[in-house]
Order: C-alpha cells, then sequence, then structure tokens
C-alpha cells in the first residue's frame, strides 16, 4: 500500500499522506539488519504468533505488535526538506512534541535514531526515501504495547537499552487513540502543514 | 555517492537494481542505498546503458564518490556521483554569488575501453542536446506549460536553460532572440506563451549578460582575470543593484542588556559546545520578526509578489578574498543558542569550502555585519531574489543620554550601542514597513527575553 502511495505521490496524483495504523504482532527488518538480532527461533515466533517481515526501510531489527501507534508520512521532500537527517529529526521532534502533550519530556540519544525517556527507548524511528524525495515508513511509539514482544529481537541492535511504553512511564493505561490527536498536532507543526483526516 | 543531507559524509550501496549492461531510463531508479536509519533509492542522472559498476553491494564510500557509469545514448559517459540532490538549484547561478561551490554535474569519461569513444559535441537532434542539457525540474516545468525547452534561450552552463529561465519564459514571455541555433525546430506549432516584445527587451535590457566596460591599463598595473567566485559576484552585485530601488534606513541599538546576557551564559554556553555571537542574538530576533513582516520575507516576481513560506537567514561570511552567503534555513525553528551554533558551523565550513549546494540557497533574507572589521555602518546591496538586507556596524561604547527610572531625570552613562541599516527594495517594502520593521528590532534586542 505504501509503495503505491508513493508512486502516486512521486506523480503528484496526491497531496502529502499521513497513515496511522496498528500492526499485528511482527518483527521486520530493516536495511541494516543483522539476523543475529533476532533472538527468537522459528519456533518461538510461531508460538507467540509472530511474524516475520523485510519492510524495506532503514535502520535494524524492530517489533511492532498492538498498542504501539505507528506513523507512515508519504512526504514529498523536494521542495524543501532535501535532507534525510533533517527528516529524521523532524519525526523525533513530532514524537517529542507528542510526548509533551502527556507531560513527559522525551529525547534524543546523541548518534542514535528514536526517542527515549530517560534511559528507555520509547518510540523507534525508520524511514525510506524513494526516488524523488519521496519518504515511505517513518515511526513507531510504545503506547500500551506488551513490552515483553521486544524480548524476542534486539531492538535496533542496541543491545544495553531497555524499552518503554506511554503507559508505563506514566504508570496508568494509554490507549493508542489517546495518542493521535498529540501527534496530528504535532506533524502540523513541525511539517507546517494543515492535517485534513480522511 | 549522491548527498543526501547535511551530516551524511558517507552511505552503504546496499542493493543493485539494474545489472551490468541493462538498459535505465533517466530517473529511473538504479540503486539503494542506506545510512543509518535511511534507505534511499537514487536515481539515473540520464538515460544509458549502465557500462560499469564501481562500488560492489555492502561497500560503504564516501558522499561524492562515483558508484558507477552510464553510456549516454549520446556516447557520452555520466557517473551517477552526479545524481546529486539538488542539481537544479545548483544551476541557478542567479541565486547568489555563491555558486562556486556547487558542484557540476558532470564527470569525466570513464577510461572503459568498452565505452564507445565519448562525442561531447555527437549530432542528435537539436532538441535532444538542449534536453540533456536541463534538468529534470526544468522539464517538467516545460512539459507542464507546453513549452519546447528549444526555444527557451538558456543562460546556464553551456547554454542550458535552468530554471530561472524557463520561469521567466513563462511569467514574461520569449526575451531577446535565442542565442542559440535552435530555433529551425517548428516549435511554433506548440502552444507557447504569447510573446510580450516590450517587457521582454526590458526584461532583457536588466537580465542581459553583465558587461562590464574597459578601461586602459597603465604601466606598471598589475591585470589578472577575473576568478570565477568574483566573476559571479561581480555580475550579481551589478544585476542586483540595477534591479532594485534601494532605500537604506537607520536605527541605532543599545547591546549593553545582550551584552549582560553573553557575559552571564558563556561558560554555561561553552559547556554546549556553543559560542553566541551578538550576530546570533541579531539572526534569532529577525527570525521571530520577519514572521510578521512578510513584505521583507520575500521578492517581486514579474508581476506577482512572493511571500516565503520559510525564514531562510543567508548570513554573509568573508573568506578573504571573496565573499559567500551561507543559509541558516528554517531559522525560526532554532532557538538561540541552536543559531549560535549554526553560525559558527557554517562559518568554518564556508572559510574550508565544505558547504553543500543546499546550504548557500533559498536564503529569504540576509544580514550582513561589516561592523566585525570596525565599520560604524554599511549600505548592503539587497541579494537577488529577496527584498532586504540588514547591515550590523560596530558595536561600541557611547556616551549617551538616558532616564534614571527611579528618580526620572536624565542621565549621561556608557552603553554599547551600534548602527543597524536596512536596506530594502521598495518596490515591495514601504519607509513605513522597514522603519516598524527597525523599531521592533531595536526593540527586542533591548529588551531580550532571557528565555530565548
Amino acid at each position: 500500500m505504501q509503495a503505491e502511495l508513493v508512486e502516486q505521490r512521486r506523480a503528484g496524483i496526491i497531496p502529502d499522506q499521513l497513515l496511522l495504523l496498528e500492526h499485528p504482532h511482527v518483527i521486520t527488518l530493516g536495511g541494516s539488519s543483522d539476523a543475529d538480532h533476532v533472538v527468537a527461533d522459528e519456533a518461538t515466533r510461531r508460538r507467540l504468533g509472530i511474524q516475520l517481515a523485510d519492510a524495506g526501510r532503514g535502520g535494524d531489527v524492530t517489533y511492532h505488535g498492538p498498542g504501539q501507534l505507528i506513523g507512515y508520512p508519504i512526504l514529498d521532500l523536494k521542495p524543501d526538506r532535501r535532507d534525510a537527517h533533517r527528516y529524521l529529526r523532524d519525526l523525533e521532534e513530532i514524537l517529542i512534541r507528542a510526548l509533551r502533550a502527556f507531560d513527559l519530556e522525551g529525547r534524543r540519544e546523541e548518534g542514535l535514531t528514536g526517542v527515549w525517556v530517560g534511559e528507555q527507548k520509547i518510540a523507534a524511528v525508520g524511514v525510506r526515501i524513494s526516488s524523488g524525495w519521496i519518504t515511505s515508513h517513518g515511526f513507531a511509539l510504545n503506547v500500551a504495547t506488551d513490552l515483553s514482544y521486544f524480548d524476542t529481537i534486539v531492538p535496533c541492535g542496541l543491545h544495553d537499552r531497555e524499552v518503554t511504553s506511554l503507559s508505563e512511564c506514566l504508570g496508568r493505561s494509554v490507549e493508542v487513540s489517546d495518542v493521535v490527536d498529540p501527534i496530528l498536532l504535532a506533524i502540523g507543526e513541525v511539517f507546517d502543514r494543515e492535517i485534513r483526516v480522511a | 555517492m549522491p548527498q543526501m543531507g547535511e551530516s551524511i559524509a558517507e552511505g552503504t550501496v546496499s542493493k543493485w537494481l539494474k545489472k551490468l549492461g541493462d538498459t535505465v531510463a533517466r530517473d529511473e531508479p538504479i540503486l539503494e542505498i542506506s545510512t543509518d536509519k535511511v534507505d534511499a533509492e537514487i536515481p539515473a542522472p540520464e538515460g544509458g546503458t549502465l557500462v560499469e559498476i564501481a562500488v560492489q553491494e555492502g561497500e560503504t564510500v564516501e558522499v561524492g564518490t562515483i558508484v558507477a557509469y552510464i553510456d549516454t545514448e549520446g556516447g557520452a559517459a555520466v557517473a551517477t556521483a552526479a545524481a546529486e540532490a539538488s542539481p537544479v538549484e545548483a544551476e541557478s547561478s542567479a541565486d547568489g554569488p555563491a555558486v562556486e561551490a556547487a558542484p557540476v554535474a558532470q564527470a569525466p569519461a570513464p577510461p572503459e575501453p568498452a565505452v564507445p569513444p565519448a562525442q561531447p559535441d555527437a549530432p542528435g537532434s537539436a532538441e535532444e542536446r538542449l534536453r540533456t542539457r536541463s534538468t529534470p525540474v526544468v522539464r517538467r516545468i516545460a512539459e507542464e506549460h507546453g513549452i519546447d525547452i528549444g526555444s527557451v534561450p538558456g543562460s546556464g552552463h553551456a547554454g542550458r536553460v535552468t530554471k530561472q529561465d524557463i520561469l521567466d519564459f513563462i511569467s514574461l514571455g520569449p526575451a531577446a532572440p535565442a542565442p542559440t541555433p535552435v530555433v529551425a525546430e517548428p516549435a511554433a506549432a506548440k502552444p507557447a506563451v504569447a510573446a510580450t516584445a516590450p517587457v521582454g527587451d526590458f526584461w532583457s535590457m536588466f537580465y542581459g549578460e553583465v558587461q562590464h566596460p574597459e578601461f586602459p591599463v597603465r604601466e606598471g598595473d598589475t591585470v589578472e582575470t577575473m576568478d570565477k567566485i568574483r566573476r559571479l559576484t561581480a555580475e550579481h552585485m551589478v544585476l542586483a543593484k540595477r534591479l532594485a530601488p534601494h532605500v537604506h534606513s537607520f536605527i541605532e541599538v543599545d547591546f549593553s542588556r545582550i551584552d549582560m546576557i553573553r557575559k552571564a551564559n558563556k561558560a554555561r554556553w561553552a559547556e554546549q559546545g556553543a559560542r553566541v555571537s551578538y550576530t546570533a542574538f541579531v539572526a534569532w530576533a529577525c527570525s521571530r520578526l520577519l514572521r510578521r513582516f512578510p513584505q521583507i520575507n520575500g521578492t517581486v516576481s514579474g508581476n506577482n509578489l512572493i511571500y516565503r513560506n520559510n525564514v531562510n537567514l543567508g548570513m554573509a561570511v568573508d573568506l578573504d578574498p571573496g565573499l559567500i552567503v551561507p543559509v541558516i534555513h528554517d531559522a525560526d525553528h532554532l532557538g538561540l543558542v541552536g543559531i549560535g551554533k549554526k553560525i559558527i558551523d557554517l562559518a568554518e565550513r564556508a572559510r574550508s569550502r565544505r558547504l553543500s549546494p543546499d546550504e548557500i540557497q533559498g536564503g529569504t533574507f540576509s544580514i550582513t555585519n561589516p561592523g566585525v572589521l570596525g565599520t560604524l555602518v554599511g549600505m548592503p546591496i539587497i541579494p537577488k531574489g529577496t527584498s532586504a538586507i540588514l547591515g550590523t556596524g560596530s558595536i561600541e561604547k557611547r556616551a549617551v543620554v538616558i532616564e534614571d527610572s527611579s528618580t526620572g531625570t536624565d542621565m549621561i552613562a556608557i552603553r554599547k550601542r551600534s548602527y543597524f541599516s536596512l536596506a530594502y527594495d521598495h518596490r515591495m517594502v514601504d519607509g513605513a514597513d522597514a522603519a516598524r520593521f527597525l523599531a521592533q528590532l531595536k526593540q527586542m534586542l533591548e529588551d531580550f527575553s532571557e528565555d530565548a
């Protein structure tokens, strides 16, 4: 579906898009993935109902599943933002701003991509830039994720880092739907776009 | 290996999408590269046959490394290293005097015996030659407007039609007779834009090639040919001055409070690896203020006024000799310390000639600081494509009359002050606008908020 939207965006048929969704349990491999970072063997994966998929984005292995808000912006960066790193930083900025709506101060980790609260990673970022500076893939924010699933991988190749979720940070249950508005608001601000919900 | 971002120095070839000997179309993705967290498809800069793959899958190479050679139909070979992220703007030399830093999207023919001899002047149709001399953006614009590129006079390298050329052509119709021998092409059949000769003449007078009159050389004089950066600067300055009716307004700004803030925070900033100069404060204040003065952050374009959506500050840097104007993009999104860091970073890289093309383009407002060398105040020239530039004079201690806020009596005090000059294009900016801008800038700087 993303590939199709990328084509249409490149052709100028559609304006910039944003897909917000939740994935079923799945381990995805990025362009620089190390197979050793998938810890769970096939049997374990089958027992837990986890699929394995090659995502075609940048970054290492990650886990997606229910309780995680996935955002895939399909943007044309050509006009004013032709800088892949800047795009990563913008996505982090969106997440940091959205977390502020919950009085949570997210931060970047020098030299790494993603958003941390304290020493724990709360959101992952991995993108693809297709011919003509069209983006796909994006971010995954742990909202109410069952964090035990991360034990099946070494997230993003970081052995010594733990993951967390918004619910865990706040000590109360937060739904994925509660985060949608803060995310939309932040995306509107950071990319200077008017958001229309389809 | 194309430049994917200013902080990206290298990339890994993750996958070749085409094999040796494959025919590729221009703009068709030929390989995928990955940097940390980013995967990207790289399109072919030219159509042709993939004749050599220089970097294998899994190899990591620096930006600018040639990764492959494509044998173009005409016979000339082009390296994909030229798949530069921004070939288009790099070509529009109208944007600044600093185009020197832009990479030329041409590579020498490879020493590859399998390649037919390079024939830069291969016959091919005139249209074909011009087509290959323009960038994808230009061709797209041409297509959208039903314009035959062959009928547009090109001012770029080797007669190449630049984006500015075609935009000028669209807004004003054909200008002076095309200097290319391509008019033979029956372009008239195309729904070309109606000719508006009088405006066109006026336009070519303004934009025609700058001719610097010659003067006799006297005995003992030294004569040297202008290098490219000097020639482009000279041309830009003549055009910029000729084009915009310049008006200059001045104001005096008290830096005492900023001086205090700088002293109080210097150590803290140093810990963050930042130095926040006086200019950073001025840039910060301008970036915020320009949002309120769209006419000062725009340009006259044909019969239109363009108000820019971004605040991109051009910061003039002295190269001694030479001048370059790196741009802080979206300065209004950066904090004071961020701007301070950026100014130092850009200036350092400007001096070591390591700026990327994107970093010297797209300025919407400029700041120049002749004061740094002791000049009282300057009257700068407005860069083409913008409507104003701020000049800041030297900051020096002056005896001034101020009012004692507790007693209400006048007194003479020693304060650090500086003269600012705003040069603005009077076609777009009225004197009162400029006065309001300067007054608000003065107020922002004199009452500078600590939490900026």
